[in-house]
């Protein structure tokens, strides 16, 4: 228990952020010229991270994968973005937010750090707003507001189904503007290949540049990895082709611990499987919760004549269907959190009520909302006796003005017309809630070494709430890392310039070259991806929505064996010195291959049901979650050992002094 | 379905490239046109030959990231998609497809369909942001007012992905719509306005000189762009360019 020093500051909750932003060592804005800070990832968490911490004053060396820090996978966050504004009126407060967040994550979040996070969201709106990002607004000209799941307040600020692109936009324009000064370098088509660490302090990474093939060297006196989370070990999810785990695992490997690797969301409304031929899960927001109705067939024989085709879900009479969600939790209807939501999606499709071919789909349903759209805008636009078909269309021009890009995604995705027939969803992978383990300055248990946003672990729990990752992001790159990362960089000003001539960055490099080498070994004739869908297969079959001991235990040495064979076999064709892309998948799945087996370990050890870990030895006997606070209230931090099976498990306990433990009910 | 795809390859930069004939089997509607490149792909690879480099990732039509020339148009013959967002269901059996990279200048090929497009990243340094610091020290969000129809179009304007399509469309590998969508997003809101001289003439100026072509207004770039972004951000980035100009 030791290891891990939270290093969470003493006092009252709502004061303990401020009391620690005095207590933290500045460093002279003379000094910071002569600091370097290497950032990996350039998404919401990365960029703003990148941008204020160059803004400060520091040097900062960006890289990512992709062309260009503008297409990182926060771009495709479309919902919105939480803040405690309390525009509305609706009885909202930083101690809600903070509430709603540890609940919704099935108390398994640390509470300094969701308070803290409550504390800064409303700040994040204004620094938005400043920097030029158009979210959605009322005709006063104010900013408009509405509400996800898990929660009873209207605290979601959007710009239509693309806030995470708005916001990701203004964080890379903020990034520009540095780059502009030359207060940043950015490396893109660069992926990190390792982390240097020189005296037990990260000082530097390893880099490939994508496009030459060559390996770099570069240095810094801290490295800040905001690297995304690893749902890609599933093969299907909603995650970005290139998102990837490598530069946490490869932390991870240099004694960073991995905290809780078992959380995953599940997200309910996704695009359905369609064939094998699948590469990739598109979600349909969760907004579409606010007006969307789920529902399937309340008899069999009808879902079975929709499956069949003899049967079109709009021919199916009102008492005739059955909106599960609003029938077992009343108080928070269609808008219960993801977690809650999805296990009752697969709960209906496993009882055989499922709509599609393979029978894993249920109906999100936006007829009520047309009509009841149509009919306010009849009224407010002077037609007092409209008839149902003018109100059906003034209902629908409501609904596109609403969600229209994403009823688009859908229709040419699925060739349907969700305007005419409910859009059939289903859940998939979506966000990872584990992650790099890191204390209350966000720091790993590396010195030096940071992780901020998806790629640590601290504020989500078991369970994360709708528009909170991009809240999480922000808060982190903007507000939260900048400042403390300066605690342990004040005691950096006279070190100088990091050379990269050591023999640690010399051994480390020839790790990287070795590694390469060994990948494109393989005698075999499996492509990378036969692998990672293989891989994907396991993990969603017996580390998915719902987990059990036994499936747990074949997981593990299912995919144990699946990695020999990998390293034996994987063809990767063409040469190391040039654009590679199945080189760069190949690096990628390898750690994977590790991650899920650690994933299923952590999952194997906690023998208790929360948020996105659900275990099916371990529920209420109405199927819900059911948690063990005596035994399991604590973070499982995993302390690398070579091979995943001998992992050490350490574990840092929960403490709530503000929130009274209590049994999540949104019933 | 059965197609003959005909496939530029070209190994670096510096080496000439060449189409080549690729005949593939099996492709089903519901597939993305990507997918159906993957298939081709593992094909490939498991034939012992280097699969087709292409730029994607989120496949979702929102990282701007695939750039492919389908039959001479970018993203293919669908209108207001992406390439991700193709799906195969748009061919016919026995169909012969071109697929190139998208052609300028300033995009030159790195391998095979991927073009380097950070001439873009460029336009954006040189001006394509509002100058706040982020502190965290700003005035409280709803203390600026927007009205509705300003935010509204700014929105629209700020959908670009930054794909290139429109550059690839242009006769002129003209960047007008790209650098005109973000010039526009922020000439539409009040906080752009103190800095939207210099804006203007950097952003414009930077363009230029990375080669990108001139404006003829023929409009193949609105017709070819996957977000629908107007040719009014043109018209409104002229009319912010000579006022910047009339000012000095």
């Amino acid at each position: 228990m030791g290891i891990l020093d939270s290093k969470i500051p003493s006092g009252p909750l709502a004061d303990k952020w401020t009391k620690h932003k005095n207590a933290i060592d500045l460093v002279n804005p003379a000094n910071k010229r002569n600091i370097d800070v290497i950032v990996v990832g350039t998404g919401l968490a990365g960029g703003s991270a990148a941008a204020t911490l160059a803004e400060l004053g520091y040097n900062v060396k960006t890289f990512c994968y992709q062309d260009s820090p503008r297409r990182a996978h926060s771009i495709a966050a479309q919902g919105g973005i939480n803040a405690a504004k309390n525009y509305q009126g609706d009885g909202d407060s930083n101690y809600r937010l903070f509430y709603d967040t540890v609940k919704g994550g099935d108390y398994r979040s640390r509470e300094a750090n969701v308070y803290r996070l409550a504390e800064v969201s409303g700040n994040i709106i204004d620094q938005c707003v400043a920097q030029g990002v158009p979210f959605a607004r009322e005709y006063g000209g104010l900013l408009d507001n509405r509400s996800f799941g898990g929660v009873l307040v209207s605290r979601t600020f959007y710009a239509k189904g693309q806030t995470g692109q708005q916001l990701l936009l203004g964080a890379y324009a903020a990034m520009n503007r540095q780059i502009n000064r030359g207060k940043i370098q950015s490396f893109n088509r660069h992926e990190m290949m390792d982390l240097v660490k020189i005296d037990g302090k990260a000082r530097g990474i390893i880099a490939r540049n994508l496009v030459t093939g060559e390996i770099e060297r570069h240095s810094a006196h801290a490295v800040v990895l905001a690297s995304g989370g690893y749902g890609n070990v599933f093969f299907l999810s909603t995650n970005a082709m290139g998102s990837n785990v490598m530069a946490a695992w490869r932390a991870h490997r240099r004694g960073a611990f991995f905290a809780n690797p078992c959380y995953t969301q599940i997200h309910p409304t996704c695009i359905p499987v369609s064939g094998e031929h699948q590469s990739k899960l598109t979600l349909m927001s969760e907004s579409l919760r606010n007006d969307g109705r789920i529902w399937v067939p309340k008899h069999k024989k009808d879902a079975e004549a929709i499956r069949n085709g003899k049967l079109k879900p709009i021919e199916l009479k009102e008492e005739d269907r059955d909106y599960y969600l609003e029938r077992r939790y009343p108080a928070f209807g269609n808008l219960v959190p993801r977690d809650v939501a999805s296990r009752a999606a697969k709960e209906r499709c496993d009882a055989g009520f499922g709509v599609n071919k393979t029978g894993e789909a249920v109906y999100l349903d936006f007829a009520a909302a047309i009509m009841r759209y149509g009919k306010e805008k009849a009224l407010t636009s002077g037609l007092k006796d409209a008839d149902d078909n003018t109100i059906r269309q003034l209902g629908e021009e409501v609904v596109e003005a609403k969600y229209g890009n994403l009823f688009q995604m859908y229709e040419k995705i699925v060739d349907e017309n969700p305007y005419k027939t409910p859009m059939k969803i289903y859940p998939a992978v979506h966000y990872t809630m584990g992650g790099l383990w890191v204390d209350y300055n966000l720091q790993t248990t590396i010195e030096g070494c940071y992780a901020a946003g998806e790629a640590n672990f601290s504020d989500h729990g078991a369970n994360r709430l709708g528009a909170s990752a991009l809240m999480q992001g922000l808060a982190d790159g903007y507000f939260v890392l900048p400042y403390t990362i300066g605690d342990y960089l004040s005691k950096d000003i006279r070190t100088g310039k990091i050379p990269t001539d050591s023999a640690e960055f010399e051994a480390a490099e020839k790790e990287v070259r070795d590694r390469i080498t060994k990948l494109k070994a393989g005698k075999g004739t499996h492509s990378v991806d036969y692998y990672h869908k293989k891989l994907g297969k396991i993990m969603w079959n017996k580390c998915g929505m719902s987990r059990n001991a036994k499936e747990l235990q074949e997981a593990i040495d299912e995919i144990s064996a699946l990695r020999a064979d990998f390293w034996e076999n994987v063809r990767v064709p063409g040469s190391p010195e040039t654009k590679n892309q199945e080189l760069e998948k190949a690096g990628r799945v390898a750690d994977f291959l590790e991650l899920g087996e650690l994933f299923a370990k952590d999952a194997l050890s906690r023998n208790e049901s929360c948020g996105g870990h659900f275990r099916e030895e371990y529920q209420t006997p109405e199927g819900e979650a059911l948690r063990d606070d005596e035994n399991f209230k604590f973070v499982s931090a995993w302390e690398y050992k070579g091979e995943p099976k001998d992992a050490v498990l350490h574990k840092e306990d929960l403490v709530y002094e503000n929130i009274e433990l209590k049994t999540r009910s949104y019933k | 379905m059965k197609l003959n795809l005909k496939i530029w390859r070209q190994k670096d930069a510096n080496t000439k490239g060449q189409i080549k004939d690729y005949p593939i089997d099996g492709v089903d509607g519901d597939m993305s046109f990507l997918e159906m490149m993957d298939i081709l792909n593992e094909d490939l690879i498991t034939k012992g030959e280097e699969p087709v480099e292409f730029d994607h990732d989120c496949r979702e039509g929102i990282c701007g990231s695939c750039s492919m020339q389908i039959n001479g148009e970018p993203h293919g013959p669908d209108r207001l998609v992406t390439t991700c967002q193709l799906h195969m269901r748009k061919f016919n059996d026995g169909d012969t497809i071109v697929i190139e990279p998208f052609r300028a200048k300033a995009f030159p090929v790195i391998k095979d369909l991927i073009v380097d497009r950070s001439a873009f990243d460029r336009i954006q340094q040189a001006g394509g942001y509002i100058s706040v610091n982020t502190s965290g020290n700003t005035v409280d969000a709803n203390a600026i007012p927007i009205n509705k129809e300003n935010a509204d179009d700014s929105f629209y304007a700020a959908a670009c992905i930054g794909c290139g399509a429109c550059v690839a469309a242009c006769k002129n590998a003209s960047a007008m719509l790209f650098t005109s969508a973000k010039v526009s997003q922020f000439a539409l809101l009040p906080q752009g306005q103190v800095e939207a001289t210099e804006r203007v003439q950097n952003m414009v100026r930077q363009m230029d000189l990375e080669g990108f072509g001139n404006c003829t207004n023929t409009g193949a770039c609105e017709v070819e762009c996957p977000k629908g972004i107007s040719l009014e951000n043109i018209a409104r980035m002229n009319r912010e360019y000579l006022s910047a100009n009339i000012k000095g």
